[in-house]
Formats: structure tokens, sequence, C-alpha cells
């Protein structure tokens, strides 16, 4: 079977000021699947999704080396000549903590694209609720949209950041850490959620659950020290991983 | 210092052994009882059979119990699947010993049929490709597992030997035709023990080297 690739990243370092936090990562990242990068704090997993998005460029010193190149246009994200904004726009990002404006239900899901000049009410309209159902959480708030985006619960709060990101139609949706402020049944849903959007768009996920990894993949990264020491499909990593740093990570022995 | 659960791992690879030694035990006393003649031997490894049992289920609750508190992975979840097929292995080579005694205690009771050479010979063999298995399941020594496989052929072939001198037997006197059959069954029952012992030692080359190799026709030589 051919892997039809969203993603590659190629012989990236990445540097903060003088210091390095990545070092000659290769990845792919394939359509439509969902890609965990596990590892201990530290090692450079959440750096690296950062990289996916362009968050680096709003502070100062940062420096990329290398390629992300992003398919079917074959352009590299990180190179200096595309625009951050734009990538942003691509690539969208859910937080550990949800983080939704201090606006409504609404407004929240709409803002992506009013920014990108859409108004008519009707098309508003119907992405909102899109999104919001693509989030599963339009059932839960479709008699409320005025309502303010904090009278959510957590979870709720979540999905909601999921369907602001999802309203862009994105082509890679990030995830940092994005169950780890949640109680159980909320992170239950989120991660069954996961699973299913990867039916739309590839996914990226980082997280120091390992069963979260195990359950939400398809294919897991273990990161250490800024670099990529295993890559392979996530039921071959958590049965029987090759390398013996991946083993004694996997299984709790270090990290 | 271990953690507790390194700790429950090594215990439950003691469990292991500890009915690997028992089901060892009862094959070895299973033929010596038909060798020696020597009833009293037989009985004892039927009395002991609810042991047996008894480990078997304590050992797959435990697997169950470390499976749902401790979500193992890679090599740990390895090691708990490989102690529950190998139990189940374990306790089926005990009931084959069993059988063995039974037949044992009504032979015991006719003269003898003929000299025993093969099916003690068997016996050995598959005895040691039960203790070499469970020996490379506590060092994860897969070379030595895969060696258990190759042993299995031996077993097979002194079996079907056995099988056609016992039907030269029943052929020249049908008076023979009862004893022989009993010895034909303990020869199978042999050769089964061989079997699960080559299960164990398969599950054993899954635990260290993470490959399923069963059903594959000749073993890897490695």
């Amino acid at each position: 079977m051919v892997k039809e690739l969203k993603a590659e990243v190629k012989k990236l370092n990445f540097y903060y000021g003088r210091v390095q936090a990545l070092k000659e990562i290769n990845l792919p990242i394939e359509r439509r699947k969902v890609s965990a990068l596990i590892g201990p704090s530290g090692c450079g997993k959440t750096t690296f999704l950062r990289c996916f998005n362009r968050m680096h460029d709003l502070y100062p010193h940062n420096r990329y080396e290398g390629e992300i190149i992003l398919h079917p246009d074959n352009v590299n994200i990180i190179s200096p000549q595309m625009d951050p904004i734009e990538v942003r726009m691509q690539i969208s990002m859910v937080f550990q903590k949800p983080n939704p404006f201090p606006k409504s239900i609404y407004e929240n899901v709409a803002y992506g694209l009013r920014v990108r000049g859409v108004s008519k009410r009707e098309v508003l309209d119907e992405k909102v609720e899109k999104s919001l159902r693509g989030a599963v959480l339009w059932d839960e708030v479709k008699d409320r949209l005025n309502h303010l985006a904090f009278d959510l619960s957590g979870g709720q709060q979540q999905r909601l950041c999921i369907a602001r990101a999802l309203a862009t139609n994105p082509r890679i949706l990030l995830f940092d850490e994005p169950t780890s402020a949640l109680d159980p049944t909320a992170t239950l849903k989120i991660e069954e959620l996961i699973v299913e959007l990867k039916n739309e768009v590839t996914i990226i996920i980082v997280t120091h659950n390992m069963q979260q990894a195990a359950r939400v993949s398809d294919y897991t990264a273990f990161m250490y020290l800024g670099e990529i020491v295993e890559y392979d499909k996530t039921d071959r990593i958590f049965t029987a991983p090759s390398n013996k740093l991946t083993e004694e990570y996997i299984t709790g022995r270090f990290g | 210092m271990s953690t507790v659960f390194e700790r429950e791992l090594e215990d439950l690879k003691g469990k292991v052994l500890k009915l690997g030694s028992m089901v060892e035990k009862a094959i070895s006393d299973s033929i010596k009882s038909l060798v020696e003649r020597n009833s009293k031997l037989a009985a004892d490894v039927i009395d002991k059979d609810p042991q047996v049992n008894t480990l078997e289920v304590e050992i797959d609750e435990e697997c169950i119990r470390l499976i749902a508190l401790r979500q193992p992975r890679a090599g740990d979840l390895r090691l708990i699947t490989t102690a529950m097929k190998i139990t189940t292995d374990l306790e089926r080579i005990g009931d084959f010993a069993v059988n063995i005694s039974e037949r044992a205690l009504e032979l015991n009771e006719e003269p003898q049929l003929k000299p025993y050479i093969d099916i003690p010979r068997m016996a050995e063999i598959a005895q040691g490709m039960v203790r070499d298995a469970l020996d490379a399941f506590v060092k994860r020594d897969s070379a030595l597992a895969r060696d258990v496989l190759t042993r299995d052929d031996m077993v097979d072939n002194l079996n079907y030997q056995v099988f056609n001198e016992l039907l030269f037997f029943m052929i020249q006197d049908p008076r023979n035709v009862s004893r022989a059959v009993k010895l034909t069954y303990i020869s199978k029952y042999l050769e089964r023990i061989a079997d699960h012992a080559t299960n164990i030692a398969e599950m054993v080359v899954y635990l260290v080297e993470g490959k399923i190799i069963r059903h594959m026709a000749v073993p890897e030589k490695q």
C-alpha cells in the first residue's frame, strides 16, 4: 500500500536563540490519519508541533532550518517566503487549555471566517452549524448560540475551540495536549471526536498520556532530547517497539 | 529499587514457573508409574491435578488484573499475554499427564506387553522441551526457544514408530489389542505434550522478538 502523505518533514532543525531544540527531524505525516508525538517533558514535542503553524514566529531569535513540505501543493511552510498568517489559516491548533474568545458561541466559530472577509449571514450560519456539528457540540448549544462561550463547561469549551479550528477547513489540525485540563468523560468525548475527525482532516497530536496516544493515533513518533528516536505504526510502538529507549519510556522505566 | 509493577511481573513469572515444574513432574511421574509398574505414583498424579487447575486460574486472574490496572505496554504487555497463553498450554499438558496415568493404572493390572523403550525416550524429549521452553521464558532466550521447536519432529517420528510397532503386536495376536491400543494412546499423549511445548516455545519467541512465528513451515534458525 502506498501511503498518501499530507506533509513531509525534512531535516528540520529549530533553535531558540542559540539553543537547538530540534535536531535533524525527518517525519512523514500521512493524510487523514492521526499521528501522535510522545516523549518525556522537554523532549521537543510541543516545539515540533508549533513549527507546523509557525507559532515560533511570534517571538524574535527563533530560527528554523530544513523543510516542512505541505502536499499536494509542495510548498515549504517554514520558508521565510511563506506568510505565517496564511499557514495558520490552513493549519489550525487546539491548545492544552480551552481558550475561547470573550465572544458568543456563534462568533467564536465565525471569527476565522469573518477575518477572511466572509460576511454573508447564510454562509456564516451554515459554516457555524457544520463546524459545531463536526465538533459534536451542536445539539448542546444550538438553542443558545448567542450566549457567551465562557458559560460552557471545560469540555464544551474545548469542543468549541475544535469547531472554531474546523470552520476554516484546515488541511492539518494540531492538538497540543487537548485533554489535560479535562475530566475523563470530557476526555473520552474529545478522543472519540479526534478519531471521527480524521475522516476529514489530517491530525497531529502531542500528548503525554501514552494511553491516549495508543487509543487515538495511527502512527506514533517517540521523541527524546529534540530527536525522533522511533516512528512506527502505533500498534507496533505499543506492542513491540524496536528501540530500547522507546521500550523503556513506553513501559514507564524512564521519562 | 524495583517498582510495585516490576515486582508483580516477577511474581507472575514465578507462578508460571511453579506451574511448569508441577506439570514437568506430572509427566515424569506418569511415565515412571508405567515403566516401573507403580500404580501409587499414577494415582498421585491424578490426585494432584486439581492443584494445577487452581494455579492455572490464579495466573489467569492475575494477568487479567494486571492488564486492567497497569495497562501494560511493549515488553510488559508481551510478558503478560505470553504468561496467559503458556498457562493454558501447561494446564493441558497436565491433563495429558493425567491421561497417561489413567492408562498406566489400567496397564499395570495386566502383564506387560513388551519392554518399554521408545515411550520413555519420547517422554524424556517431551519433558525436556517443556523444561527448556520454560527456561527460555524466564531467561527471555529466543535461541533456546527456537531449539525447542526443532525437537518436535523427533517426537512425531517416535510416535509413528511406536504406532507401527504396536500395530504389528495387534496383528500378531488379538489378545494384545487392548494393551497395544492403550500404549498407542500414551504415545499420542506424549506427542501432544510436545506440541504444547512447541506452542510455549513459539510464544517465547514472540515475547523476546515481538514476532509471531506460529504456523510457519520451517522454524527460522538464528
